[in-house]
């Protein structure tokens, strides 16, 4: 329980810290806080909460995926070459499909860390590799640009509904299946089980390789439904698309409190950090910062946020003579 | 009253060592990357006639080395069971210092010395950071990373510094020995490389390396002083860093904010094909440099021929996930078939 609550009150302190940075910035440049521009840091942000969230599990059960960013750039490019051979193809099942790309491509990553067991960095190192270049192979190096993508393919990630943008809305659906998943299924409180301790998993009945395939498998998925929006939404589609955005998303998640050791990290605090990072881009030009503080802003905030987080996990350490442990029990009633 | 054993004998002896048959020196990863090299050698030269050229053979080197000598300090951490992800960031921030220096007019050994005292800097901090903290080092040197090279854009925004001493640039780009052809860089790879192997395989530091990859707990309660070891390791990485990253911007004479971006990941890859297994403790040096060597002339032959660069990629992802998956799913059919001899009355 008290991990549990710990945990919780980390993710207050980000999201205070977050609104405390929101409204510090609004002081210096008060358009930031129309609801316009707010609701704009929403939509630039809302594929890197997708992709964070979709890393999460990864990282629960001790494994990395560092080939989301090319996955999402070979999705997106298959997706806008499809668009162009078949224009009258409906936009739903675009998204189907550029959610089965990247969900193929996820699952080779988990096959071959479930059934061949190599270790999860090595396969999505080498897979990182290959995808990127899948992605100049299918499209023979060139640029799509949106004159050749149609009207439908485009407009979607433009489209909003109550005042939010369609980015917004699947980000919140994403979200919301997956505390559902995590916190409600058997299935997904096993990845926390699996995470935490793998042996004793293991003893109580949990198939670490199904696992291993089925997170995989989601975050190519998210990776690939990422990859279509992300081509429709810049009009744009070429090799280096998203290059080294992995690292990113794995910082949202550490931002965000996930632990690299596995078995810890929530729904919200993986939102939380990717909307920190979200929030640091986009005030960046609104108070006149150079935009070439960006990466080194967000070194040292990741930095920050780890140092924070392992003392809070801090244990008071392993008390051995029987006296100490007297001593402590009292001292705690 | 004779058969009584003398009691300090052991009654079971302990080697040093498993012994080893032949069929085990044939399926070791050395001998196998060894074959790999043979065949892709082959291979090139079947493909192009101009690959057996000793002054393009000689060029070759010059794609691999700086890489190269960074993949010696990477393998040591990883053996030690961590990881530097900031090494390419380490490369642009020591480039960048260079060129600051360079305006006030250095001469090629100060360069070298700035880069290098930067790139050891670079890596106390990480060390610092792993070690006092006891943070996992794949997520700090994700965030040094963005930190480093972050401050290196902030220096230089969108300029680049392309003003270096000519005594400097000649480091890079010329020649040191005549004949055979040899650059700066492939040297003091080779050199380095022969000290890293008998540091790691001859003495006792080396043993204290694989101690603490194999295991830091019993390292530690071992009396090896492991996280001054792995500060150790870290200073080493990020000074050859520096020292790759004089020779980097000696042979292309200049620096812009995005030099050597994605080189970590290269740098990975030649340590893991090498064999160093990334949750530490095995892996060999001769492992990592022929690796190095492989890489380096799949990438070269493949040039040759005419296959872009990004497609050369996709080679170089397969041959990883394959290198590591075939000796792994080999053993197992051969488990399997023993099992089923055995089970046969």
């Amino acid at each position: 329980m008290s991990s549990l609550s710990a945990g919780r009150s980390r993710e207050a302190v980000l999201a205070a810290i977050i609104l405390a940075l929101v409204l510090a910035i609004g002081m210096r440049a008060p358009v930031f806080l129309s609801l316009e521009s707010l609701n704009g840091v929403l939509t630039d942000t809302a594929v890197l909460v997708m992709m964070s969230l979709a890393q999460m599990p990864v990282i629960l059960i001790r494994g990395i995926d560092l080939s989301v960013a090319a996955n999402l750039a070979l999705s997106g490019m298959i997706v806008a070459l499809l668009s162009i051979a078949a224009p009258a193809m409906p936009v739903a099942a675009i998204l189907v499909i550029a959610s089965l790309v990247g969900a193929l491509l996820g699952f080779v990553n988990g096959a071959l860390v479930a059934f061949v067991g190599i270790p999860p960095i090595v396969v999505t190192l080498g897979t990182l590799a290959i995808y990127r270049g899948l992605v100049f192979v299918v499209s023979g190096g060139e640029w799509i640009s949106s004159d050749k993508m149609t009207k439908d393919f485009l407009d979607f990630p433009h489209a909003s509904w109550l005042g939010l943008s369609s980015l917004v809305w699947l980000a919140a659906v994403v979200a919301v299946s997956l505390a559902v998943f995590l916190g409600r299924t058997r299935t997904g409180r096993g990845l926390y089980a699996v995470g935490g301790n793998p042996v004793a998993a293991r003893y109580c009945g949990i198939d670490l390789s199904h696992r291993q395939l089925l997170v995989f498998t989601l975050s190519g998925a998210v990776a690939g439904l990422c990859g279509y929006l992300w081509v429709a939404r810049f009009g744009i589609a070429y090799t280096e698309i998203a290059l080294g955005f992995e690292l990113n998303v794995i910082a949202a998640c550490v931002i965000g409190g996930v632990s690299i050791g596995g078995g810890v990290g929530t729904v919200v605090g993986a939102m939380l950090g990717a909307l920190f990072l979200g929030v640091i881009v986009n005030a960046l030009p609104v108070i006149n910062v150079s935009p070439f503080w960006q990466t080194a802003i967000s070194g040292g905030v990741i930095l920050g946020a780890i140092i924070v987080n392992a003392r809070s996990e801090y244990g008071a350490g392993k008390l051995i003579l029987p006296e100490a442990r007297r001593a402590a029990a009292k001292d705690g009633s | 009253m004779s058969g009584a054993p003398p009691v300090d004998a052991p009654r079971h002896p302990v080697p040093d060592r498993a012994p080893q048959r032949l069929s085990d020196k044939l399926l070791r990863w050395e001998t196998v990357l060894l074959m790999l090299l043979v065949a892709v050698i082959l291979l090139d030269t079947v493909l192009s006639p101009y690959f057996l050229d000793i002054d393009n053979l000689s060029d070759m080197t010059q794609t691999f080395s700086e890489k190269a000598i960074i993949a010696l300090g990477m393998a040591l951490l990883i053996l030690a069971r961590e990881i530097d992800l900031s090494v390419s960031a380490i490369v642009a921030l020591g480039s960048l210092a260079m060129g600051l220096c360079a305006a006030y007019g250095a001469g090629p050994v100060e360069l070298v010395a700035v880069a290098i005292g930067v790139g050891a800097l670079c890596g106390a901090f990480n060390g610092m950071l792993v070690t006092r903290f006891g943070l996992p080092s794949i997520v700090v040197t994700i965030g040094t990373m963005s930190l480093f090279r972050g401050i290196a854009q902030v220096i230089l925004g969108d300029g680049a510094i392309t003003d270096y001493p000519e005594a400097f640039t000649n480091l890079g780009q010329n020649v040191v020995v005549r004949m055979p052809p040899l650059y700066l860089g492939f040297i003091l790879f080779v050199g380095l490389a022969f000290v890293f192997a008998l540091v790691l395989h001859r003495t006792i530091w080396g043993r204290m390396i694989y101690a603490i990859g194999n295991s830091p707990e019993a390292a530690r309660y071992s009396g090896i002083p492991v996280n001054r070891i792995r500060l150790l390791l870290f200073v080493l990485t990020g000074a050859l860093s520096g020292l790759a990253s004089a020779l980097l911007t000696a042979r292309i004479g200049s620096m812009r904010p995005n030099i050597a971006l994605g080189w970590e990941l290269d740098i990975v890859t030649m340590v893991v094909l090498g064999g160093v297994a990334i949750s530490g403790g095995s892996g060999t040096i001769p492992g990592v440099v022929i690796a190095v060597l492989v890489l380096g002339v799949a990438t070269y032959g493949l040039t040759l021929v005419n296959v872009p660069g990004i497609v050369i990629n996709i080679v170089l992802g397969l041959l990883l996930v394959a290198a590591i998956a075939l000796p792994i799913i080999a053993r197992r059919a051969l488990g399997a078939m023993g099992a089923m001899r055995r089970m046969k009355p």
